[in-house]
């Protein structure tokens, strides 16, 4: 069923602005086929607001799935802003009455969120060399936040990870010597496990809102948020799939790993060594690859005819290339 | 083969006629457009540098298993031997054969693309 996401967002207005509340601007962002953003705003009751509505258009199941409902999401960011962490404000969670689907309405940040800028733009070369340190703060006000009860999240640990992906690569069919030895030396090199907390899931560069003064704003696009290892959420934003274009800056293509560790640290997170979060993002370079070839053979078995999804195919080099150099300087 | 005009020329002509156009469509055109322009550089880039990448793999492949074949006969050795734990980081020559093959093929598939280290 379309859904006349417009008229739905002038309903909105009126509800959360009051009687005679109406529309300033309403402009879709971005988004894939599956998840839309839309900006919006109105003139309501108590004075203007800037928002930012996220929904589903497409049916999803939770069971299924690996990324979590946007009431979980919604759910989350509530729980751990109330802890201390950087996240929008949630300002609504849709229902029936909205007529919007899956969906809820946070309060818009202002900031940044595209990779190459935070690496590269004159911009932020004040606030970069603080960048690191301040994710390792953020992350401890997520980790520590106790998931609100009720929440369907999944918890997984290194080698159950190692061994799903090395499923989906298998059942691709590809042939993969790099991929084979990432596989065989992540085994052998598995973390003792710790007790599982509550992960973002996707902590990288480009999922962080940064404010060009005081560097983190917001962590968006809660989607894979699950339970597991620290260090998986540290070793992600490490993987040199998102340095955008500075592989000598290890945290984002922004900062080092020392400040990353000891901004976490600081925080009151648990004491995490280097070649734990190292584990991580090889695991990090090796997942993005598995997932750059299932990209390819949905294109392959025809589930979708984008000229983008083969060219994605061609990007597994791209993580073999980083995974040849993590192999051999060892974690 | 034919050189009037090479394979690679045709697959540059494409490139270039697409780069023309890409102005004149819509923004999701013109992503698509962007990336098509990217897969026949790469089209052109295999047909120049693929024989030489290739030649280099297998020979490299060769080293470590100690003995010939095609490229395909020798990556699903190797593949398999390292799956099974008897090729690891440690053994002689592996990882070097796999720097040469990472660095050749990204030449091919992402040559913009700055990896990990020194590569």
């Amino acid at each position: 069923m379309e859904v006349d996401v417009r008229a739905g967002l002038q309903k909105l207005a009126a509800r959360l602005g009051g009687e005679g509340a109406t529309l300033t601007e309403a402009q879709r962002l971005s988004g894939g086929a599956s998840m839309e953003t839309w900006a919006f705003g109105f003139e309501g009751r108590d004075g203007p607001e800037r928002l930012i509505l996220r929904r589903r258009a497409t049916a999803f199941d939770e069971e299924t799935a690996r990324s979590v409902s946007l009431a979980t999401e919604a759910a989350l960011i509530r729980a751990t802003g109330a802890n201390g962490a950087r996240v929008p404000t949630v300002r609504h969670l849709c229902d029936a009455e909205d007529g919007l689907g899956e969906a809820y309405v946070m309060v818009r940040v202002d900031g940044e969120t595209l990779g190459r800028k935070i690496t590269s733009d004159a911009r932020f070369d004040g606030v970069r060399p603080a960048l690191a340190r301040q994710c390792g703060e953020s992350l401890v006000a997520i980790h520590k936040t106790t998931p609100p009860p009720g929440l369907k999240l999944k918890a997984v640990n290194g080698s159950e990870e190692l061994d799903r992906y090395e499923e989906v690569y298998r059942a691709t069919g590809a042939q993969r010597p790099i991929l084979e030895l990432a596989f065989q030396y992540l085994r052998r090199h598995v973390p003792d496990p710790v007790e599982p907390v509550l992960l973002h899931g996707d902590f990288r560069n480009g999922n962080i809102m940064f404010d060009p003064e005081k560097g983190v704003a917001a962590i968006l696009d809660w989607e894979l948020a699950h339970l597991g290892d620290p260090a998986e959420d540290m070793g992600w934003i490490c993987t040199n799939s998102w340095r955008f274009g500075r592989p000598d800056r290890p945290v984002g293509g922004f900062g080092e790993y020392a400040d990353l560790l000891a901004g976490y640290a600081s925080a009151g997170g648990l004491d995490i060594d280097l070649p734990r979060v190292r584990f991580w993002q090889m695991l990090g370079s090796l997942r993005w690859g598995v997932m750059c070839l299932t990209m390819y053979l949905s294109w392959r078995d025809g589930v979708t005819k984008s000229v983008e999804r083969p060219m994605i195919g061609r990007r597994v080099s791209e993580t073999e290339a980083d995974l040849v150099v993590l192999l051999e300087e060892g974690l | 083969m034919i050189s009037h005009p090479r394979t690679e020329e045709l697959a540059e002509s494409v490139r270039l006629w697409i780069d023309e156009i890409r102005p004149t469509l819509d923004p999701r055109n013109a992503f698509l457009a962007r990336v098509a322009a990217n897969a026949m550089a790469t089209i052109a880039r295999e047909l120049t540098l693929g024989p030489a990448a290739d030649a280099e793999a297998v020979a490299r492949m060769s080293d470590v298993l100690g003995h010939g074949g095609t490229y395909d006969e020798l990556n699903t050795e190797l593949c398999a031997r390292i799956r099974s734990g008897e090729l690891t980081t440690e053994s002689p020559g592996l990882m070097l054969a796999l720097q040469v093959m990472a660095k050749n093929q990204l030449a091919i598939d992402q040559p913009s693309y700055k990896p990990e280290g020194s590569l």
